[in-house]
């Protein structure tokens, strides 16, 4: 499969103030993304997440290493705008990305910098709100609509773009339960059905749990890097980097403390039912 | 209490007036600017005031609306108006003391000024009124596309209109969570001297400056994602043409400015 992303031997430190020393963030990080996977980022605080996406699109520069985006070198300034448009980005907080007060103008923001022929826009923009399941609230002002539909808009905005990569900040960080649910249902479609790339940064290891493959990160370096199961059947190591794994699998290593065998890759309410009924059947 | 503020206050709706081109409207303004400036008796007043009373009839903007919009002028009018009545020199002395004259031709002459003010801040509303703040942007940023070449940063005002308006609802809830965070500590924003409540609310902007800088930097950034490089080879989803319509528009202020001056060169 095609790279969307590689990431080879980064380094990267914010600046200092006042010729002091600035921070390390990663030393010597290598990642690639395949093209058409849900990857889910994982870490705690400060372990460099954003960081890391705001390398994909050539918002910060490497220090030292390279990063390409389909094919393209960030730190070819040349390339900048080709990147941004393959490479769109969501972040956290909803109401400081949306840029114009009626839904539909601001959708049209990305192509109208691209420079999209005007009818085609009206197409696109009308596609995107449709993908994101908000077309019937296109002409609202967006300070009226909810922190989820707000998200869901910001993220027609970027599908509108056509971009062949999205990666998301913590989108849902921000939001209330329902609001996360109706950001995932939509990433998740934009992923199986318009075979997106998608780069989830998150700290809720539910929605990890959603993606095909999960990488874990811890102080700029990856430390876990596998499918959902693998990952998060590692629960001490999790738990080293002060990360807790989903629910299901903290229960069953809890059980397993107190002397069951149960399998620690089951992810799913129904999969852990089903595991803990047969532990207690033999 | 807030979140009464209306903005822009645009009133939605169909009318001829509201589906003109927000260029037309805007030149029409001027137009009409310029007739009501030039009209200088009460035949050519009757004409703009005709246009102007036309022009609400059309946009079925109701008068108590605008009449409400006034409130805030009566002051002005007043002082304008007195201050016409006390200092025009006229020759028909109606009353005298204290060494100053009312005369006839300086009530003839406050009547016009208070006149001229109250249609010309009636005209501005019905812009207002009949435009969403979008299309006025729209339309602002293409009248005055030609001054681009003069490196006059048109697109980028436009652009700074259309964000700041975007924003005013944001920080306005921004605002009132603060007060509530601040009163819940115990501050009183509502007793005390002018001083003491001038100083209250330093507590209440110190936090909305920083979050606001905040929000205006996670914005850029959000904007240059989306590929923003301003305002060249820019297109736009809605396309400003003018339909039959517009041109209907500008005959009236056509008309309109002919009938002034043609009235005016008979000295009516």
């Amino acid at each position: 499969m095609p790279t969307a992303v590689s990431v080879e031997h980064l380094s990267y430190s914010y600046p200092g103030v006042d010729n002091t020393p600035g921070v390390a963030v990663f030393e010597d990080l290598s990642l690639t993304v395949e093209q058409g996977s849900f990857v889910a980022v994982l870490g705690g605080n400060g372990c460099g997440k954003s960081t890391l996406a705001k390398h994909f699109n050539a918002i910060l520069l490497p220090c030292g290493g390279k990063v390409y985006v389909c094919g393209m070198d960030t730190s070819d300034e040349e390339k900048i705008i080709p990147i941004r448009r393959s490479m769109g980005m969501v972040f956290q907080n909803p109401d400081n990305q949306i840029v114009a007060n009626v839904v539909e103008e601001d959708v049209a923001f990305g192509p109208e910098n691209l420079g999209v022929a005007s009818p085609m826009i009206r197409q696109r923009v009308d596609r995107a709100l449709q993908q994101v399941g908000m077309f019937e609230y296109r002409s609202h002002a967006p300070h009226l609509l909810s922190g989820g539909q707000k998200q869901r808009v910001a993220i027609a905005g970027i599908i509108a773009m056509e971009p062949k990569c999205i990666v998301l900040d913590e989108p849902t960080a921000m939001l209330d339960p329902k609001g996360r649910r109706e950001v995932m249902e939509t990433v998740l479609k934009l992923n199986r059905e318009k075979g997106i790339t998608v780069i989830l940064i998150t700290h809720h290891m539910d929605e990890a749990a959603q993606a095909d493959r999960v990488v874990v990160l811890s102080k700029g370096q990856v430390v876990s890097d596998g499918t959902p199961r693998e990952v998060f059947s590692h629960v001490e190591l999790l738990h080293s980097i002060r990360l807790a794994a989903p629910e299901t699998v903290e229960l069953c290593k809890a059980l397993n403390d107190e002397g069951f065998r149960l399998p620690l890759d089951r992810l799913d309410t129904e999969e852990c039912a089903q595991a803990l009924y047969d532990a207690i059947k033999a | 209490m807030l979140k009464d503020i209306t903005l822009g206050q645009y009133f939605p709706g169909n009318s001829p007036v509201h589906r003109l081109d927000p260029r037309t409207k805007l030149i029409l303004l001027v137009v009409y600017i310029v007739a009501l400036f030039s009209a200088g008796n009460w035949v050519s007043y009757g004409v703009v005031f005709a246009f102007l009373a036309i022009s609400i009839a059309v946009s079925q903007i109701p008068l108590k609306s605008i009449l409400h919009g006034m409130k805030p002028l009566v002051f002005i009018l007043i002082f304008t108006g007195i201050l016409n009545i006390f200092f025009t020199a006229g020759e028909t002395v109606l009353v005298s003391f204290w060494g100053i004259s009312i005369t006839l031709e300086g009530i003839i002459r406050a009547f016009f000024m208070v006149l001229r003010i109250l249609m010309l801040i009636t005209g501005t509303f019905l812009l207002t009124y009949t435009t969403s703040p979008i299309s006025l942007t729209d339309g602002l940023e293409s009248l005055l596309g030609p001054l681009k070449k003069l490196h006059l940063p048109v697109h980028e005002l436009a652009m700074m209109m259309c964000i700041a308006m975007r924003f005013i609802p944001t920080l306005i809830e921004e605002t009132d969570k603060i007060m509530s965070a601040q009163k819940a500590r115990g501050a009183d924003f509502e007793s005390g001297s002018l001083l003491d409540r001038v100083k209250a609310l330093v507590p209440i902007l110190v936090p909305l400056f920083i979050s606001a800088f905040r929000r205006a930097d996670e914005l850029a950034t959000a904007m240059e994602c989306r590929c923003y490089q301003g305002g060249d080879g820019r297109t736009k989803m809605k396309l400003l043409r003018y339909k039959l319509l517009d041109f209907k528009g500008f005959g009236v202020g056509v008309v309109l400015l002919a009938a002034v001056f043609v009235l005016g060169s008979f000295g009516l």
